[in-house]
């Protein structure tokens, strides 16, 4: 048995108030804040949530602090891409009746650390014992390790990196709520600060405070609700190593595809039948092994796709795939676990209320990554009922 | 030596084996019993099998520049810039790891050229291996 595509939908999503730096505001109170807002948004109140999901926090503090009696509760907390894993949990237990209403809520004091969990790597883990010793600082130097050997294995320059940057900057200049919306170039990126050879500044996401909020229910409630519902099509999740000198192809992400794939075949859709994509960018190659893992393009392909326009804001023709419309993680925001920003976006296109809406967009494909391309989660969203 | 800034792992029952040879200056991997094949991080089944029939065994020691980056932001003990890398060795694995006697430069560091490993003593239980262009 798999999930029936469109029989569970999105009726409520909303970001926190504010995005951006927010040195008021606790990380517990953005989770609290977007789902408030997510609430608003369908017309709910804590009494008529019956299922709550989210990461890093665990889902205890938040159903508590929120006033919710939980009958279903998932704590899948794999990175930024658990938001993708907890819409595939959710729709499998709102179809098994396990629950009727799941709020997923994600909220992180990345840029100014209130209220943060204390988070670190212990000297005897596997990462304590095989990878701390060498000086990896963060993200910054451990999920752009495989790159080299990518650009090499295809011949691709480092300015088709830098150019996914400069694309998505494009995408963010329609977005009031973007933190980057000024245009860039390619000598822009790179002669941005160097940070660990070959990425610069440019090729990194930002940090910054924020949150956000889904709530899903059954399709056939959908209409109840005062928002035009989003349905689930077909999800998919995977995870592959949480030591990235241990991946498996450092020119492909097993997880991706695994995910990927099972999402595709659970909707039943391909890749012609995608009006908008969205792939998490926490680095700029992320598009890159995106496009190429989920099938859009061939190995080693994607950066000339990129490069020649086709996911740009007025690509036209049958290469046209408007990718990462909110700017991305390298514009729009990063908190740290930026995967339910790109759900976000994908909601607003398939409500067609996006700032960058894709003109008669009816299906998106929104693909997250968590940890260094340790998991990865995938969701296929449509604005039309199954 | 008191003066060591940098993180110092500490082994586990299963892991135990391989700090012990890096002491002695062997760097030791294990092999699934089933398929022959090697692997690593040490632990006392198969990855490919789940089979408990395992081996330690004593690398070549030989390996080749995989791929890294090269970090610039300050970190506790390093002198930045400095190359995090992954070698690739001929049994099989790979593993991250610091190239030293070796600039830091994406000119002096370049992909596939051979390394051999060598080992840096921290403390009278650690050693820890490192790599280095080969027949330097």
């Amino acid at each position: 048995m798999t999930y029936k595509p469109g029989s569970v939908a999105i009726v409520g999503a909303a970001e926190t108030t504010e995005l951006g730096k927010l040195p008021d505001i606790s990380q517990l109170q953005l989770h609290a804040d977007a789902a408030l807002n997510a609430m608003a948004d369908c017309g709910l109140r804590p009494a008529d949530i019956d299922g709550i999901a989210t990461a890093r926090e665990v889902p205890t503090e938040l159903a508590h602090y929120l006033g919710i009696v939980p009958k279903w509760v998932d704590g899948t907390s794999v990175g930024g891409c658990s938001f993708m894993i907890h819409v595939r949990h959710a729709c499998a237990a709102i179809e098994a009746g396990l629950c009727n209403t799941v709020l997923i809520t994600h909220g992180e004091s990345g840029r100014s650390q209130i209220g943060r969990p204390v988070q670190g790597v212990g000297p005897s883990t596997q990462e304590g014992q095989f990878q701390m010793p060498y000086g990896p600082l963060g993200p910054p130097t451990m999920f752009t390790i495989p790159v080299l050997r990518y650009l090499k294995t295809y011949g691709v320059g480092i300015e088709k990196v830098a150019n996914v940057g400069v694309v998505q900057r494009k995408w963010a200049g329609f977005h009031p709520r973007a933190s980057f919306r000024d245009p860039i170039t390619i000598d822009d990126v790179l002669n941005s600060r160097m940070i660990a050879w070959p990425f610069r500044l440019l090729m990194c996401c930002l940090v910054t405070d924020g949150g956000g909020a889904l709530i899903l229910t059954k399709a056939d409630r959908a209409s109840s609700f005062p928002t035009k519902p989003v349905y689930i099509q077909g999800i998919g999740e995977s995870v592959e190593t949480s030591l990235i000198s241990q991946m498996e192809d450092f020119t492909s992400s097993r997880a991706f595809r695994v995910a990927g794939r099972t999402a595709f075949e659970n909707a039943g859709i391909t890749h012609k039948d995608v009006d908008h994509l969205m792939i998490y960018d926490a680095f700029a190659h992320l598009p890159i092994y995106g496009l190429e893992d989920l099938g859009f393009c061939g190995r080693g392909e994607a950066g000339d796709f990129m490069w020649d326009g086709n996911t740009a804001p007025g690509a036209t023709g049958s290469n046209a795939l408007p990718l990462n419309t909110n700017g991305g993680g390298l514009s729009y925001m990063h908190s740290g676990m930026y995967g339910m920003y790109a759900l976000q976006e994908s909601v607003r296109q398939m409500r067609g209320t996006s700032p960058a809406q894709v003109e008669g967009a009816e299906l998106s494909v929104c693909h997250g990554v968590g940890g260094m391309f340790a998991a990865s989660g995938t969701v296929v969203m449509s604005s039309q009922p199954a | 030596m008191s003066d060591y800034q940098k993180w110092i792992p500490v082994p586990t029952p299963e892991t135990q084996h391989f700090w012990d040879g890096c002491r002695e200056g062997r760097l030791l991997l294990q092999r699934c019993g089933d398929t022959g094949r090697a692997y690593f991080p040490p632990r006392p089944f198969s990855p490919y099998t789940g089979s408990r029939n395992v081996s330690v065994f004593e690398a070549s020691g030989r390996g080749a520049l995989y791929s890294y980056v090269i970090n610039h932001r300050p970190a506790k003990g390093f002198e930045a810039p400095y190359a995090i890398a992954i070698v690739q060795l001929p049994e099989g694995v790979r593993m991250m790891t610091n190239i030293v006697e070796c600039e830091q430069t994406p000119e002096a560091l370049e992909l596939d050229m051979p390394l051999e490993v060598c080992f840096e003593k921290i403390d009278d239980d650690i050693s820890l291996p490192l790599w280095r262009p080969a027949g330097g």
